[in-house]
């Protein structure tokens, strides 16, 4: 119930926000965020309890076999955890800020946070699918409505590029459906092995590609940076901080199960391609120039990392890149917030035109300094144990692929300090020197992020625990 | 006591938590007092626990506090481990600790009072992490400490956040320390996948029973001599600690000479079995830290910044370090961590005294006849001097003696080396002691009237640690002299490896006498060469030549990282921004986006609006769908 | 008669329809050949109905039920058709298809 519930939230919030007029959408997506999270936080609890309360399933196209089945295991529940509280923050950030038509703008961010809960609660083929395309459309709007300049090629190129991806997914869904045996969409029948082992070679690519395009990894990276770019920052944040998040969701959830010899048999070449994505994105976040694309490529290096754990079919790194999931959420939140707060006070992102904001604005030196050591998994912020994990499952699966993987670390830290030199240290110039410091809204956002990141850095047994589960369940399967 | 160990880190922890976030309403005495008292405190619990660790027979005692990492079969407790090995460490690092914090009050008392709590904040910082590298019961443990110290280097040396080429100072700092890192992390995932624990009696003891001649333990061991190397300042990847002199003066005392940097030898001391197990890499050990000790020793002979110069000499000194412990002599590096925390932090907190005086100033060409302004830091200066060029009676002549006769045991070559480097240092030493403190004063006028003698907050742990500088070597005395208390009290730690240590030969007492006799001869012949030589130093000015001037560049090692590693990275990253990202990768994909436009275009002719194509069109798709079926039938 | 009879008798009608379709230019010419495709297949339902109703099938009859719908729906067609057909002619005094390509650019 409180699945659906955590749904139809921020649904119905988003078609009533359309019709609302002055500060009505702000107050109304702030409720509803809140609230998102209230029910979250009551789903945490009763997944302790009685886990089996949190599964429903209803008709919904029976001659297909078609169901409204929702559910939530410990990774889905994190993803959830992670959705809701990433709205909340983002919502508080830009309270103070305004948009062009702030109904359109707050309902069309709340229906794509109804689309990500139902892509990481949904246990039906068909009904993951809709979700999957049912949180791109509002994203797809936002970008092209409140962008930066060149939004409208861009935005284009970035929905194309997902959607060619997701029609790849519907072939590949689609024939499984034929194989199953009852010719059913549901979760059980898909992951009950009826795929035999020479159409999972092909069909992984189907999927693979679809995730790789979302997540991304490389070569099918090039929407990212730009879209990044031109979104408006609070959308930057739902696309990095939760969106690409399911690419690797979708991995973990549909294709290690529902494929698990195409899985087995090509896992190779995807960790090598995900390696090659973390150099190179490492790389190239060296030499940039603007801040939002350093970002962007540190995005990409992350998530490739993330990619390559996930196929080493290994226990532990399986289990760090779900904690992974929802503290690279958090981590890249912060750095957007931190860029959202740089961009609305200074209005530049070159990052060669700042310099000094340590001396005018210390609040936000010391939050983008901590955020940005958890961002290079540092011991003891969320970071590192993620990060650790998956390094250690890559390592038991190779240790030449961990050695290369691992200089991303170095790469990481590279560019990471340069960017933090030249925004806060160094001598000021008469543009920044006019930086005020947070507002208390902002300071409200960064030190729960924070706190979140000191917290799970210390204590990050509840979260492994959480989504253990979910691990053991995958290895039974894969 | 020992359950309350979790203390001595948790104390500077708080302290840094109420600096850091008190920085603006602290006042600078309030902010200094709870920082020095947060280390004051931790010292003497530290204090109370050695005094327990102390009695004989003591057992390595491990204090989990929470299960930190469980995953899978993985478990990783976050926990600390008491045993002789960590407790001498914990009073080195709080007890000099506290003297610099001390020490700091007054030195930092020009900056605002919301600098002057950051600072604290992230000394305070520091010392939690070291305390947690050295506290750990497991290697996971240590690689926490082991990057909290690096990020807090890192913080400290770009103190002076104004400055760019002080930030680009902690970069490479934290940046060559990752690469250190990225080793150890490998050789901790090595124990994982072969021992599939990390805590420490757990991994020595399987790694004992693999005994000599397995692959897997000379794998561990240079992985972490990696993680060492970098943390430690070894070649190749030294470089950065001469530039981490950006920082405040204590901070390079206490980070850059006294702690971070021996936490290299902490960890191949904790880790002695695997190392005597894999001789081939202790041998990589001994190689490298006397190559080390030689290339900085070379360096420090011509360089005019006065902390450059004991930059330098730490690298060196550090390396002998290396070389003591590839030569198996732990004991014997450990003993000299201890002996060069005392006189390195004492060298350092005088050349601070000595800045300050100077208003700033650190090239040593521009200073001359200090020992009449500034009497207390002149002598303890010059016991300092005296204990690191190794004259008999000071600490630095036991510890540098024995690691000589370790190495004149095992290898006569680099004796000789050794020798030689240790004869260096005593020359660098002594010319950088005769160009500050003695002839005439060679800085401004205006510099000249403000010399003054510092107060007291800095004076005092300077004569504290030059006490210790003296004394704090008849600990570890060498055999024909007596009873090494130091030997007796480590000797647990080492104990595992004991079994596998090739019984080596002892010297006799006579040899030990004449390599005792020899060393300290030559240093005294050095040193007064060193005083007929710069005595009555004026500066001239010209240029360096020849190989003074390659010396005084350091070989250009730097130019040379630059020119192969960062140059090329560069390159590389240019090249798949523009080449591949750009041109290649997003031209393809727009290439897919632009072909179905074109071809678009290309069908579009067919509507041509003629109702009669379209019908034939139609028709004839009917005909071949039906030509079609009809075949397929 | 056998029903071969009537099949080829409706595929002459049928091409003789598309022909006239694809061949002529005449608006009304066309339409009237339409008409005769539409009839060949009313032919065609009426013969295999009959042929199953000899078979003995008693639903058979079903056949020619559509060809009812198919002569409304050509009614409908007429009605709606030659309205068209007037009011082109009214616009640009013409039947022939080749001018009615307005719809081009």
């Amino acid at each position: 119930m409180l699945t659906v519930l955590l749904i139809l939230i921020p649904l119905v919030a988003g078609l009533v926000t359309f019709g609302l007029k002055g500060s009505g959408p702000k107050a109304l997506g702030l409720v509803a965020s809140l609230a998102s999270l209230a029910v979250t936080i009551a789903a945490l609890f009763q997944f302790r309890t009685a886990p089996d309360t949190l599964q429903l399933t209803a008709n919904w196209i029976p001659q297909l076999g078609a169901q409204f089945s929702f559910g939530m295991d410990g990774m889905g529940l994190m993803l959830c955890l992670l959705t809701a509280i990433s709205f909340l923050l983002i919502f508080i950030v830009i309270y103070n800020r305004d948009y062009e038509r702030p109904n359109s703008f707050y309902g069309l961010m709340l229906l794509s946070q109804a689309g990500l809960v139902g892509v990481f609660t949904a246990y039906d083929a068909l009904l993951f699918y809709v979700f999957w395309e049912l949180a791109l459309i509002p994203v797809y709007f936002l970008c092209s409505l409140w962008g930066g300049e060149k939004r409208i090629p861009v935005t284009f190129k970035f929905f194309v590029y997902t959607f060619a991806g997701s029609l790849l997914m519907l072939v590949g869904l689609i024939y499984i459906y034929l194989q199953t045996p009852d010719h059913s969409f549901s979760y059980a029948s898909f992951i009950s092995g009826a795929v035999a082992p020479q159409d999972q070679s092909w069909l992984f690519w189907l999927f693979f590609v679809a995730f790789a395009i979302k997540m991304p990894v490389f070569p099918f990276h090039t929407w990212q940076p730009d879209t990044y770019e031109q979104s408006p920052t609070p959308v930057t944040m739902v696309l990095s901080g939760v969106m690409v998040k399911m690419g690797l969701f979708g991995v973990i959830r549909w294709l290690l199960p529902v494929l698990p010899k195409g899985a087995y048999m090509w896992s190779d070449v995807a960790i090598v391609l995900s390696i090659i994505g973390i150099i190179y994105a490492s790389c190239i976040a060296i030499v940039q120039s603007d801040i939002k694309r350093l970002i962007a490529y540190s995005s990409i290096a992350h998530i490739g990392l993330m990619s390559a754990a996930i196929f080493t079919n290994n226990e532990q790194s399986l289990q760090g890149v779900m904690v992974q999931l929802f503290n690279h959420g958090i981590n890249i939140i912060g750095l957007w917030i931190i860029v959202e707060i740089i961009q609305n006070r200074l209005k530049i992102k070159n990052l060669n035109e700042m310099g000094g904001i340590a001396q005018y604005a210390p609040g936000i030196a010391i939050f983008l300094v901590i955020i940005s050591l958890a961002n290079i998994a540092l011991p003891l912020t969320n970071g590192f144990i993620g990060e650790f994990l998956m390094f250690s499952g890559l390592f038991q699966y190779n240790v030449w692929f961990m050695a290369v993987a691992g200089l991303g670390i170095i790469l990481a830290a590279v560019y990471t300090l340069n960017m933090v030199q030249k925004v806060i240290f160094g001598q000021s110039n008469g543009l920044t020197e006019t930086t005020t410091d947070l507002k208390s809204n902002e300071l409200l956002v960064l030190i729960i992020i924070v706190g979140m990141i000191l917290v799970f850095g210390f204590y990050p047994k509840p979260m492994l625990e959480l989504v253990s589960g979910t691990t053991e369940l995958v290895n039974k399967v894969y | 006591m020992i359950h309350l160990v979790w203390l001595v880190p948790f104390l500077p922890l708080l302290g840094f938590l109420v600096n850091g976030l008190g920085r603006r309403y602290l006042s600078k005495s309030l902010a200094g007092i709870v920082g020095s008292g947060a280390v004051l405190a931790a010292f003497v619990i530290s204090l109370l626990i050695f005094l327990e660790v102390k009695t004989p027979g003591f057992q390595a005692q491990v204090v989990p506090l929470f299960d930190f990492i469980s995953a899978g079969s993985l478990h990783i407790p976050f926990a600390f481990q008491v045993d002789q090995l960590s407790a001498l460490f914990l009073l080195i690092i709080t007890g000099v600790g506290s003297l610099i914090h001390i020490y700091s009050t007054s030195y930092m008392h020009d900056e605002s009072s919301e600098g002057f709590a950051r600072y604290f904040a992230y000394l305070n910082l520091f010392v939690f992490s070291m305390l947690i590298l050295v506290l750990g019961a497991n290697y996971v443990m240590m690689f926490i400490g082991w990057e909290g110290v690096g990020l807090c280097s890192y913080l400290l040396i770009g103190f002076w956040f104004k400055n760019t080429n002080y930030n680009n100072a902690a970069k490479k700092a934290f940046v060559m320390n990752r690469i250190g890192d990225l080793g150890f992390l490998l050789g901790i995932f090595t124990m994982i996948v072969h021992f599939g624990s990390v805590s420490f009696p757990e991994v020595f003891e399987r790694a004992a029973a693999l005994g000599e001649g397995s692959k897997v333990i000379p794998v561990i061991a240079i992985l972490l001599f990696v993680g060492a190397a970098g943390k430690s300042a070894q070649l190749p990847l030294y470089t950065w600690l001469p530039d981490a002199m950006a920082g405040p003066t204590p901070v390079s005392a206490l980070i850059h000479a006294a702690t971070m940097v021996t936490a290299g030898i902490y960890m191949i001391a904790r880790s002695n079995i695997l190392y005597t197990l894999a001789p081939s890499i202790q041998t990589i050990v001994a190689v490298i830290g006397l190559a080390t000790a030689v290339l900085a020793a070379t360096i420090a002979l011509k360089q005019d910044d006065i902390k450059k110069v004991l930059a330098y000499s730490t690298v060196s000194q550090l390396g002998y370090m290396f070389l003591a412990l590839g030569v198996g002599a732990y004991t014997t590096a450990v003993f000299h961590v201890m002996t060069h925390a005392f006189f390195k932090a004492l060298l350092f907190l005088g050349s601070g005294s000595v800045i300050h005086a100077m208003g700033g100033e650190q090239n040593i060409n521009k200073m001359g006849g200090l020992k009449k302004y500034m009497p207390v830091t002149h002598v303890t200066f010059l016991i300092g001097c005296l204990a690191i060029a190794g004259i008999p009676g000071l600490s630095g002549f036991f510890s540098k003696d024995e690691i000589l006769a370790e190495t004149f045991i095992s290898n006569k070559l680099m004796y000789a080396i050794a020798l030689i480097t240790a004869l260096m240092t005593a020359f660098y030493m002594f010319r950088l002691y005769y160009i500050t403190f003695c002839g005439k004063f060679r800085g401004t006028h205006e510099q000249e009237h403000h010399l003054h003698e510092s107060p007291a907050a800095i004076t005092i742990p300077l004569i504290i640690l030059a006490v210790l500088s003296v004394v704090g070597g008849y600990i570890g005395l060498p055999e024909v002299l007596g009873h090494s208390v130091l030997k007796e009290y480590l000797a647990p730690v080492f104990a595992p490896s004991a079994p596998f240590v090739h019984a080596h030969e002892h010297l006799s007492h006579n040899t030990e006498w004449l390599l005792m006799g020899l060393s300290s001869l030559l240093v005294i012949i050095t040193i007064f060469f060193a005083r007929s030589w710069y005595r009555n130093y004026e500066d001239n000015g010209e240029p360096r030549t020849g190989i003074a001037k390659v010396l005084e560049n350091k070989w250009y090692v730097d130019e040379l990282y630059d020119a192969i590693i960062v140059k090329p990275l560069m390159m590389l990253s240019r090249f798949f921004e523009e080449a591949i990202e750009k041109s290649g990768i997003d031209r393809l994909v727009n290439g897919v986006g632009r072909g179905v436009h074109w071809g678009s275009q290309q069908v579009r002719l067919l509507q041509s609006g003629q109702v009669g194509f379209y019908i034939f069109a139609m028709v004839i798709g009917m005909v071949v769908l039906f030509v079609i079926g009809f075949l397929l039938k | 008669m056998p029903v071969q009879y009537y099949i080829f008798l409706s595929i002459a009608l049928f091409c003789i329809g598309v022909m006239g379709v694809l061949m002529r230019r005449n608006a009304i010419i066309i339409f009237m050949c339409v008409e005769l495709m539409l009839n060949a297949v009313n032919l065609l339902l009426v013969a295999f109905s009959k042929m199953w109703a000899d078979a003995g099938r008693v639903d058979a009859g079903g056949a020619q039920i559509f060809v009812f719908f198919i002569m409304v729906v050509a009614a409908a067609e007429v009605a709606a058709g030659l309205a068209i057909i007037v009011m082109v002619y009214r616009n640009s005094q013409s039947v022939d298809i080749n001018i009615m390509n307005r719809l081009k650019n």
